[in-house]
């Protein structure tokens, strides 16, 4: 079978395989729960494997083409769903005891579509406790392990969903962005990310972290799988009043574009710290898009530094009051107490991990009174800022170029009692996030210890095709280096 | 301000945020901390903001703040019922229930 | 709400027992915050259904719920019904934002209030008081409510002392609008009279049924007291007002218990006090611990409602006549005072059109109205049949009693002949002749009555109206009467 030799077969390939009836996708699903069986008790990827769900809805899928039926574009593909993408009557935990069992009386709207397109949910996979943190660490049933490395961090907060697409566990898998959380664990892990235009997807039935920050994207081996997988998830919700109003994407058909004339824009005044061996792949990075037509431009970007401080003055702030819901009368675990009031502080208190209560009371003081026009106010003036240097950039370049993450994959527990350096993972991700932006990682080539590193693609709102055109190119090169080192040995 | 630097981890010289609105914080947010827990907190915090000073040189006078990415306006639906969730479905979730309704323990204090 | 009075402070006397508070110098200052729910189908930020009286928790959704991962969309039709009050109330109809006002409570399921804070999308109005006193209104913007809490054990149900309590979200995330008055208002009536016509301008606009009893209307009055002239003093906010009636006790107590307060050079504190009907008095309540950190910022999940001048118009130009130009306009056709009782009684039952109609049929606007107000269900007859029957009042065919006997009659008939009617009741017109007999009659049989009555004592007139009103047996015209008796006297 295809998808037991070394390159993991694309979600493409699956789906047009089961739809042309020469693969089933009760076989797929099997060989990927086979894989899952084998090796997720090291990974930890998942919180919840659905080996029953997925090879019910494998034979219904595989019933439908034998009926003539067209299962939709994702036919078969075994899909991982981050674990705070609520799904009707299946376990929706953000990673945390406070949410431990609950499950959802509705479907969130990327569900419904993933559905709707004949994807197959293979298992709900780990993240930081309710998507905030780096390295995936911060969950309440233990750490996700890279599968490249499994002493090291697959990234954060989607670690699960990165480590689950890298182990091939899931042919595609889904995450949530709010501030790197796609970008970084896609790199640390050798996958193509992408966290799409704010609004292109629909948040309802994302469980929120910052509601001004948050996007859903794929994680997928290849650059065509991650469009065919957002194409999938885009376009208008109404159930979502800050969804585009437009239809999905459309990115599969200008893959092959090519950049020839595209300026690509160099950050000059980028914040320093990313490690060498980053810094050179990005190097090769712009290097390729130059050899493929492309024109280098440099941009200057003075507020691109702020990011991080305003970032973690208002992810939190909007977190403290989006993490309120959760007080032990209407869904979730309760700490029982004598009043309400006690009951409320002894829930969260116990349900809630040490990562998310520090966000929360650093949002609360953000907003409290007499420091909001000091931080959170502030804060959003900086945002706007650095809007306005993104916006002169795009002027002169049509996408930039940047690290997905300062470094390769980092040991589990090496940034663990210093949250301020696990902040840091974000700095490159962070002002896409806080523009509304697309950003994709995608892979590029090799750095220290053998670990991926990934390249930052970032373009204005709703220019995730020119985007994925500049990815594109970044693959074919690396494809193509990779088969003259083939055929050079 | 660069991407490593073990200053980071300096505790400031004047804390920016003193225990007590760690405390009231926390208070605020329903959380309860140890006074290890709260010393910790404080120290954290204070680091942080500290960390987050960087911004203090800038001037924003005069700089709309950017509360929001995108650039919609009235967003409206029609008044239209649609699907309401099964109520026993919804109660099955919750920790206490009795009689059709959530259940709490008693109320200490009013809401204004 | 049920609650007991965590301190109790000092006793001052309940309006029964000082009935009537003198001012004892002092201005009373009060403005009043006003709650309406709005008459929409579907809740503000949801499709679950907005009905009262349902099942508990069975109008809910996950919207509704404040489950993880909702997201609020606007219903357009509370919008509508907003701009609609905020015209009717003189308002700027402005661009407005949502923001979250964020505390716990068990009734609140986001633990935030989505609401309009710094951008509310009505501000600077007025409303004029029957009288042509105007107050101002600051503001007037859109909310969610939050559901409802039951008390179980303890001392009757009360809040404070129970064992536990139970929650229904039905009406959790129900469209409220808040009209802000400015303190504006100097005298309990005036406060009662501002809740009534905020009431009848609701109603006539369709955008809330207002009925404080069933609490889609609730008010809430900041109180305080100064001497004329001088600076605004701390105020109190009185809650749990359930009726104009007790609004107007509630203030009447809460100004006396501030006067005294001043009297005796203690300091009013700022506070909210509930309103307690049974002993009619104001008290204190222990609040929560951080209710005055709800840490606002502008709701993410939302985005501006700028409604623009064409929306604004067109909701201008669909506005009905409100209740104080209706009154104008029966004050034209009648000549009574637009605050006159009749006229505010019969106009706040909607039946001035009633008026008007009779009046175009060629009927008396002024007699339409007398019988409208002592009998209501007139205004089902056909205006035709009562604009025949107003004719014959008033050229003296029929007396008014008469006149309201073969209304009745037409009442219970669903309409009819006046002049028909009046015959089948043998209510022959009286000829003057007939009565002008009558009226030497009782003069000649009562010198006494006569000599004081043509001295000016007024009250001797009744005695001979009385002997004549018995002679006629109840046919003569009271005003034919007098104007006869005063015309011999001179």
């Amino acid at each position: 079978m295809s998808s037991m030799s070394d390159q993991p077969t694309t979600a493409v390939d699956l789906a047009r395989n089961v739809r042309d009836g020469v693969a089933k996708a009760v076989d797929i699903v099997d060989g990927y729960l086979a894989r899952i069986d084998e090796r997720d008790d090291e990974i930890n990827a998942f919180n919840l494997v659905l080996a029953d769900q997925a090879r019910e809805r494998a034979a219904e899928i595989d019933e439908m083409v034998s009926l003539g039926r067209d299962p939709g574009p994702l036919a078969g593909v075994p899909v991982g769903l981050k674990d705070n993408l609520c799904t009707r009557g299946i376990p929706t935990t953000c990673s945390s005891k406070i949410l431990a069992d609950w499950k959802p009386p509705y479907d969130a709207t990327v569900v419904t579509r993933l559905r709707d397109a004949g994807a197959i949910f293979v298992g709900k996979t780990n993240l930081d406790e309710f998507a905030m943190g780096s390295s995936t660490e911060n969950s309440a049933f233990g750490p996700t392990k890279n599968p490249l490395d499994t002493t090291r961090v697959p990234g954060g907060s989607s670690g699960g969903s990165a480590a689950a697409v890298a182990a091939n566990f899931a042919a595609v898998s889904f995450g949530s962005d709010t501030g790197g959380s796609i970008r970084q664990p896609a790199a640390l892990c050798g996958v193509v990310g992408v966290k799409p235009t704010y609004g292109a997807v629909s948040r309802l039935g994302l469980i929120a972290f910052g509601s001004s920050l948050d996007q859903v994207g794929p994680f997928a081996h290849t650059v065509r799988d991650a469009a065919v997988a957002l194409e999938t998830i885009s376009g208008h919700d109404p159930g979502d009043s800050t969804s585009i109003q437009q239809g999905p994407l459309d990115l599969s058909p200008t893959l092959d574009l090519g950049v020839a004339g595209l300026r690509v824009g160099r950050i000059t005044d980028l914040p320093k710290g990313a490690s060498p061996d980053v810094e050179e792949r990005l190097e090769a990075a712009f290097d390729a898009l130059r050899e493929a037509g492309a024109e280098i431009v440099d941009v200057e970007m003075p507020a691109f530094n702020y990011g991080l401080t305003a970032y973690y003055l208002i992810a939190p702030a909007e977190a403290s009051s989006n993490l309120a819901r959760f007080d032990g009368v209407r869904f979730g675990m309760r700490t029982p107490a004598p009043d309400t009031n006690s009951m409320y502080t002894a829930t969260r208190t116990d349900g809630f991990g040490t990562e998310v209560k520090r966000r929360i009371m650093l949002g609360t003081y953000a907003l409290s009174a007499g420091y909001y026009d000091a931080y959170y106010g502030r804060a959003q003036k900086v945002r706007r800022l650095i809007a306005n240097d993104f916006a002169a950039a795009y002027a002169k370049a049509d996408v930039l170029l940047t690290p997905a993450s300062p470094t390769v994959a980092f040991k589990l527990g090496d940034k663990a009692s210093d949250p301020l350096a696990m902040y840091l993972c974000d700095t490159y991700t962070i002002p896409s996030n806080l523009t509304g932006d697309p950003g994709m990682s995608v892979p590029f080539g090799i750095g220290e210890h053998g670990l991926p590193v990934g390249v930052q693609i970032l373009a204005p709102a709703l220019k995730d095709d020119v985007m994925f055109r500049a990815a594109a190119t970044l693959e074919r090169h690396m494809q193509n280096h990779q088969d003259q080192n083939v055929s050079g040995s | 301000m660069g991407v490593g630097g073990d200053s980071l981890r300096r505790v400031p010289d004047v804390p920016k945020i003193s225990a007590a609105d760690v405390s009231k914080v926390a208070t605020l947010a329903r959380l309860c901390l140890t006074d290890d827990e709260l010393t910790t907190a404080t120290a954290e915090l204070s680091a942080m903001l500290d960390h987050f000073a960087d911004i203090d040189a800038l001037d924003l006078d005069g700089v709309e703040p950017m509360m929001q990415p995108t650039p919609l306006a009235n967003v409206m639906r029609e008044d239209v019922e649609g699907e309401t969730l099964d109520r026993d479905e919804v109660l099955g979730q919750a920790p206490l229930v009795e009689d059709g309704r959530f259940r709490v323990p008693p109320i200490l204090g009013i809401q204004e | 709400m049920s609650i007991t009075y965590v301190n109790d402070d000092g006793y001052y006397p309940s309006n029964e027992e000082h009935p009537r508070w003198e001012h004892e110098g002092y201005e009373l200052v009060v403005g009043l915050e006003v709650h309406v729910e709005l008459a929409t189908r579907t809740k503000l930020f949801s499709s679950a259904p907005n009905r009262f009286g349902d099942e508990p928790n069975t109008n809910i959704d996950p919207v509704t719920l404040g489950l993880p991962g909702a997201l609020p969309v606007l219903n357009r039709q509370a919008v509508e019904l907003a701009i609609r009050l905020g015209l009717a109330l003189n308002c700027t109809v402005q661009k407005s934002t949502f923001a979250r006002k964020n505390y716990f409570y068990p009734d609140m399921p986001k633990a935030y209030q989505i609401s309009q804070y710094d951008e509310p999308i009505n501000i600077d109005g007025w409303l004029d008081l029957p009288d042509g006193f105007r107050v101002g209104v600051e503001r007037g913007h859109l909310e969610e409510d939050t559901g409802k809490s039951t008390h179980v054990g303890g001392a009757g149900g009360r809040i404070h002392g129970s064992d536990y309590s139970l929650i229904d979200f039905n009406r959790a995330g129900v469209p409220l609008v808040e009209i802000v008055s400015r303190p504006d208002i100097r005298h309990p009536e005036q406060a009662k009279a501002y809740v009534t016509e905020l009431r009848g301008i609701l109603v006539a606009v369709g955008a809330s049924d207002a009925k404080m009893e069933e609490g889609s209307m609730r008010v809430d009055a900041n109180v305080s007291v100064r001497k004329p002239g001088a600076d605004f003093n701390t105020r109190c906010e009185i809650k749990n007002v359930n009726s104009v009636r007790s609004l107007g006790r509630a203030i009447e107590y809460e100004a006396r218990r501030q006067v005294l307060l001043h009297e005796a050079g203690e300091p009013v504190t700022q506070q909210t006090r509930h309103w307690d009907e049974n002993d009619g008095r104001t008290h204190t309540l222990r609040s929560k611990e951080d209710a005055d950190d709800y840490r606002y910022f502008l709701e993410p999940d939302l985005v501006v409602v700028d409604p623009g001048i064409e929306w604004i118009e067109a909701v201008r130009a669909a506005l009905p006549v409100l209740p104080s130009a209706r009154r104008a306009g029966l004050a034209a056709i009648t000549g009574l005072a637009a605050n006159s009782e009749a006229i505010m009684v019969v106009t706040d039952r909607g039946h001035d059109s009633f008026v008007v109609d009779v009046a175009k049929h060629g009927g008396d606007a002024s007699i339409t109205l007398k019988h409208l107000q002592q009998l209501p269900e007139a205004a089902g007859v056909p205006a035709e049949d009562v604009a025949k029957l107003t004719t014959m009042e008033a050229s003296g065919g029929l007396t008014a009693t008469q006149a309201k006997q073969v209304l009745a009659d037409m009442v219970d008939a669903g309409g009819g002949d006046a002049e028909a009617i009046a015959t089948d009741k043998g209510f022959e017109a009286m000829g003057n002749t007939e009565l002008e007999s009558m009226v030497d009659a009782a003069i000649a049989a009562q010198p006494d009555a006569w000599e004081k009555f043509c001295a000016g004592e007024g009250k001797a007139m009744g005695a001979l109206v009385g002997a004549i009103m018995k002679a006629s047996k109840g046919q003569a015209d009271g005003k034919a009467v007098t104007a006869l008796l005063n015309a011999k006297k001179s």
